[in-house]
């Protein structure tokens, strides 16, 4: 069965942590990391990577365009 | 599952950053509505293919430093005067495409004798106005749009329309004047009411080439740190409170 599959790369530098990503994902994908990035935020990662479906809903919410999507197609 | 590892490869791109975005980290405080509304701009700006022919002028607010972070021309106007810069842009340079962003204290408060006339005379301009219904830069005080019973800094019991009038619609005002040709009220809230605010800047871009006249984009958006919120919660009170007093959807469209 063909199956679509999404993965996000997370710039974790321009990451402010507002979760708003988080909220806005539709498969809970994301989360926010306990680790904090250069400026002392706790930036979001792939808390649970199989879910994601490359929807875009993070990427397109997040304030600082720090999420780039990718989506394949599995025959 | 290894067997499903997407690849991160070109052809399997969704969604990344748009070039017109410089690579400044926005000062915006996290979760800012501004920062939305900038990214659409520019994805906007991108589709289009306008980015060597667009002229931005940026407001006094927290959007001042709008320069930094799309990669076209600019302008800076002083506070509530970006209107009237923008119509001597346009009319100098009558094939660029101009627009002006501003926030509720430099549009509807200091500036709302330039917004009104710039309406009245139709210039083929676009304006793209963020309502965060209070003054996020000098420390969240009262804005002309803050709600009715709403606490700033200025009205710590409340906004109490006997002593401070009542919140001020622009949006509503300005559909009433002849020179408007497209006036909306949108959100970036939610994903879906992002994709629709795109749609409306993108019809005020093409209003703005074809000579229509002004459009007006209102984006009803949040200020968490103004609100004293975090950003999840203030999108949430946003929904509940601000978008009942400044409902969405198109004013005027023709």
């Amino acid at each position: 069965m063909a199956k679509i599959k999404g993965t996000v790369v997370i710039d974790t530098e321009h990451c402010k942590g507002c979760k708003v990503c988080v909220v806005s994902c539709p498969c809970g994908v994301l989360d926010l990391s306990s680790q904090v990035n250069g400026k002392g935020y706790n930036y979001c990662y792939m808390a649970n990577p199989d879910a994601c479906t490359g929807c875009a809903s993070c990427a397109i919410i997040c304030p600082d365009t720090c999420i780039t999507v990718y989506r394949q197609k599995f025959e | 599952m290894a067997e499903f590892e997407v690849q991160k490869t070109q052809e399997n791109l969704v969604y990344s950053r748009t070039k017109v975005l410089t690579d400044n980290v926005m000062h915006y405080c996290p979760g800012c509505s501004h920062g939305t509304v900038h990214k659409l701009i520019a994805e906007v700006i991108d589709e289009m293919n306008m980015q060597d022919k667009t002229i931005g002028v940026s407001p006094v607010g927290c959007a001042v430093f709008a320069y930094n972070y799309l990669d076209i021309d600019w302008a800076e106007a002083a506070h509530g005067r970006a209107p009237a810069v923008a119509t001597a842009i346009k009319r100098l340079n009558p094939d660029k495409m101009v627009f002006t962003y501003q926030g509720d204290g430099d549009l509807a408060a200091i500036g709302t004798a330039e917004t009104i006339h710039i309406c009245n005379r139709g210039e083929n301009v676009a304006i793209f106005f963020v309502n965060n219904g209070i003054y996020g830069m000098t420390g969240g005080q009262m804005a002309p749009t803050t709600l009715i019973g709403m606490k700033t800094a200025t009205c710590p019991y409340g906004r109490d329309p006997k002593l401070h009038g009542f919140p001020y619609k622009i949006g509503n005002i300005v559909s009433q004047l002849e020179g408007t040709c497209y006036v909306t009220r949108q959100s970036v809230n939610t994903p879906a009411a992002v994709r629709k605010a795109k749609k409306a800047i993108r019809k005020a871009f093409e209003n703005s080439l074809a000579g229509k006249g002004v459009s007006f984009v209102e984006f009803v958006g949040t200020c968490n740190s103004g609100w004293k919120m975090d950003p999840v919660a203030a999108n949430k009170w946003m929904e509940e409170n601000m978008i009942p007093a400044y409902p969405l959807g198109d004013l005027k469209d023709i």
